[in-house]
């Protein structure tokens, strides 16, 4: 995973790096071989929740701070839960009710966490690169949970493991990603975490929200809906109503854009299966019809998101193979 | 009149067997040089010359962002022009958008007033076109020039009304003074953060399109053309911005251009560090777009190098990346930059860089141009090329370090400057 110099090598020509700490910031902090570890790791998390005590001691005396800017359902609740299980100490503060609201800066912010001594500190945050401020600012290993629409490293992570747990491999995959992937950040990640696993991707919808630019990535670009077609997985990205307000145009209507890129039964073929990373916009960008399907694996996405943050935390700061042991004594 | 500084004597001093380089004379070679009481007196052959040191009329830079009045935090007019002397300038032109902005006599006169107390170089000021840079009413620009101003410009804001622009054009043939123009079609370029392309839908940053530059300059081109009213547009970025000057050039029209270090040296690619001192206005754009600035830089098209100087206070430019301020600073490293990433390279011939930086932007502006010749005032830059230093953030006369160059080694280095015939500058 990246080392804090991974950003500042570029700037600082001829400085000497400061010492490294491991981060996940973004899919391009990984090589293969992480990603492989890290889905691995996740695997035998996985079969270790099938226990009848689901916690293990791996983290205990550890301290995660979930620090959100944005508001979130899945992956805050899914970081808690996987630093609970792992038995860390966790806290969460949120923007609204706190000093952010007095006008803080997120390097004091940062700074004023950092006195608590963090072991890791995952943030979500509207703009991009927050993370790298928060990395800076202090000495936790620091986890990305959705800087803007940069990066969201995790989710990527999650759904490399659903789709092998699903269809059994990685490489060769097609993927189809429909959308708005001009505001996705969950779009950038997976485009290179599934160039960097050796799958395809072709990215699918609408000219005004597919970014100039963005085939250079490794990625293909149709706006025609059949584009799904030739792919093993549709990957449906949420469509967000506040593109929709007046002046920001993007498409001109929710009606329009269902009608032409909305994600139905009839344009998926046998065989495919469809994901979206939620929450969900129903009778938008995806039918319930299909939703609610077999080919559906929006649920498993939400499981596979708790072990693989379990897996990233415990990479961080355990390394080495996983030791399933039940952690009888915490209470 | 349109610079102001301190009154005070000229000093005298004699710089021995030094290679001179006067581009508008077209002289390079080895002489002595003496200076009295502020006029070159002698310019006479020198056997050889001391290695690595060049003598060179001093820069003119009609960019730059002085800060004052309003955000004195983050630079003054004393800290900006001795910013500018050690940068190997004689003068400088400060853009208006300060708060208040330079919009009125009063303003002006009091900015004129400290200038004449407190700059460190000689130093000239542009007035607003637009009250309060709304882009709705005219300045009294009539005014504003008799008591001084050097030209006019809402720079950081395009002047949307193109009724208003003809306006300005038309009233300018009153004051005598150059127009400058940011060009910006702000619904093209929206809450634009970087250059739109490849690395912005990578990074996810909102794009903002070099067309958006281009459409207002064709524009613009176009009521210049019509009223038969010079133009000067400001920090060009694109490779379409460059065709468009030049085509116009090319009809007739007295439209003349300028270039910032930055857009010379650096691409969108630099983004990727996330640096914030990477984010300016216009942004940084593709490699084409930079050789096409250089191309520009080299036929003429482009007849000057602006710094637009922007300081900006660190816990501002301290934040994640779409909440920083556009801007960078620029005048202490502007020479050295285009010395060390473009002509030591060879993209780029010294003597043009130095006629970029002095005689092009004061013929725009209509300021004195420094020349090296006997009976000249003298305003000179003396650069040891072959010295080299590191970018620290403790080494800066500015009051603010957002340098794009920060922790580089740069090639070269501003010895003396001597502006209006007195040194301002010994390192």
């Amino acid at each position: 995973m990246a080392e804090t110099a991974h950003l500042r090598a570029a700037t600082l020509e001829g400085e000497p790096p400061p010492p490294s700490r491991r981060h996940l910031l973004a899919i391009s902090d990984l090589n293969r071989d992480d990603v492989e570890r890290l889905l691995g790791t996740a695997s035998t998390i996985a079969r270790s929740l099938d226990r009848e005590v689901k916690k293990l001691p791996a983290l205990r005396g550890r301290l995660v701070v979930n620090l959100f800017y944005e508001s979130s359902t899945r992956t805050l609740s899914s970081f808690d839960l996987a630093a609970k299980r792992l038995s860390a100490d966790t806290m969460a503060l949120r923007s609204a009710g706190s000093s952010v609201d007095k006008g803080e800066s997120l390097k004091d912010t940062a700074l004023t966490l950092a006195a608590y001594d963090p072991d890791v500190i995952v943030i979500r945050h509207p703009h991009i690169g927050a993370p790298v401020i928060v990395a800076d600012a202090t000495h936790a290993h620091v986890v990305n949970a959705g800087d803007g629409k940069h990066q969201h490293p995790t989710q990527a992570l999650l759904d490399l493991y659903t789709m092998r747990e699903a269809l059994g491999r990685l490489d060769g995959l097609h993927v189809a990603i429909v959308g708005d992937v001009l505001h996705s950040r969950v779009a950038r990640s997976l485009i290179e975490a599934l160039a960097l696993v050796g799958a395809r991707t072709t990215l699918v919808g609408p000219p005004t929200l597919v970014p100039r630019g963005i085939e250079q990535m490794g990625c293909e670009v149709t706006s025609e809906i059949g584009g799904i077609g030739d792919a093993d997985v549709v990957y449906v990205l949420r469509m967000q109503q506040e593109r929709m307000l007046p002046g920001a145009a993007f498409v001109p209507s929710l009606r329009e854009y269902a009608a032409e890129w909305g994600v139905t039964p009839s344009r998926l073929r046998s065989g495919q299966v469809v994901m979206h990373p939620g929450p969900m916009n129903r009778g938008v960008e995806i039918d319930p019809r299909v939703a609610d399907s077999d080919v559906s694996l929006i649920t498993e996405q939400v499981r596979s998101g708790l072990v693989v943050r379990m897996a990233v935390l415990y990479d961080l700061l355990a390394g080495g193979p996983v030791e399933i042991r039940p952690a009888l004594a915490v209470a | 009149m349109t610079l102001f500084w301190p009154d005070g004597p000229g000093d005298s001093l004699s710089i021995r067997g030094t290679r001179v380089i006067d581009p508008v004379r077209g002289i390079d070679g080895a002489f002595d040089v003496t200076i009295e009481e502020g006029i070159i007196v002698a310019l006479e052959p020198a056997a050889e010359a001391a290695r690595g040191l060049v003598l060179a009329p001093a820069f003119v830079d009609p960019h730059v962002h002085l800060r004052v009045p309003g955000r004195e935090d983050e630079e003054t007019i004393a800290s900006g022009t001795a910013a500018a002397a050690a940068g190997g300038y004689c003068a400088i032109l400060a853009m208006p958008n300060t708060d208040p902005t330079v919009d009125s006599a009063a303003v002006l006169g009091a900015l004129i007033e400290l200038a004449r107390a407190e700059a460190a170089i000689p130093t000239g000021f542009m007035g607003s076109i637009s009250k309060g840079l709304r882009g709705e009413e005219l300045t009294e620009m009539a005014e504003l020039a008799r008591l001084g101003a050097a030209g006019f410009t809402d720079d950081g804001h395009p002047v949307v009304s193109a009724g208003l622009m003809q306006r300005a054009l038309q009233y300018s043939g009153v004051t005598g003074r150059m127009l400058a123009l940011h060009e910006e079609e702000r619904t093209l370029s929206r809450d634009g953060q970087m250059n739109e392309g490849p690395i912005s839908a990578a990074l996810g940053f909102a794009g903002w399109p070099s067309v958006a530059e281009s459409v207002m300059i064709e524009r613009d081109c176009a009521l210049a053309a019509y009223e038969r009213r010079p133009l000067h547009i400001m920090h060009l970025s694109a490779w379409e911005s460059v065709a468009a000057v030049r085509a116009a050039q090319a009809r007739g029209v007295a439209v003349s251009a300028e270039v910032s270090p930055h857009h010379l040296c650096l691409t969108d690619d630099t983004v990727r560090t996330l640096d914030t001192n990477r984010k300016m206005n216009p942004p940084l754009r593709s490699e084409d777009d930079r050789q096409a600035l250089l191309e520009g830089l080299r036929d003429g098209t482009i007849a000057c190098v602006a710094t637009d100087h922007a300081p900006h206070a660190r816990h501002e430019k301290d934040v994640p990346f779409e909440e920083a301020p556009f801007g960078v600073t620029g005048l202490e490293t502007a020479f050295t930059a285009l010395y060390t990433f473009l002509v030591e390279p060879g993209e780029l011939e010294l003597g043009l860089v130095l006629e970029r930086m002095s005689a092009g932007p004061a013929r725009i502006f209509g300021l004195p141009v420094p020349r090296i010749e006997e009976g000249e005032r003298a305003n000179l830059v003396l650069i040891d090329l072959d010295a080299t230093w590191r970018v620290a953030e403790d080494g800066f006369r500015s009051k603010s370090t957002n340098s794009w160059l920060l922790g580089q080694k740069l090639r070269s280095m501003i010895v003396k400057t001597i502006a209006d015939g007195r040194v301002v500058h010994a390192a």
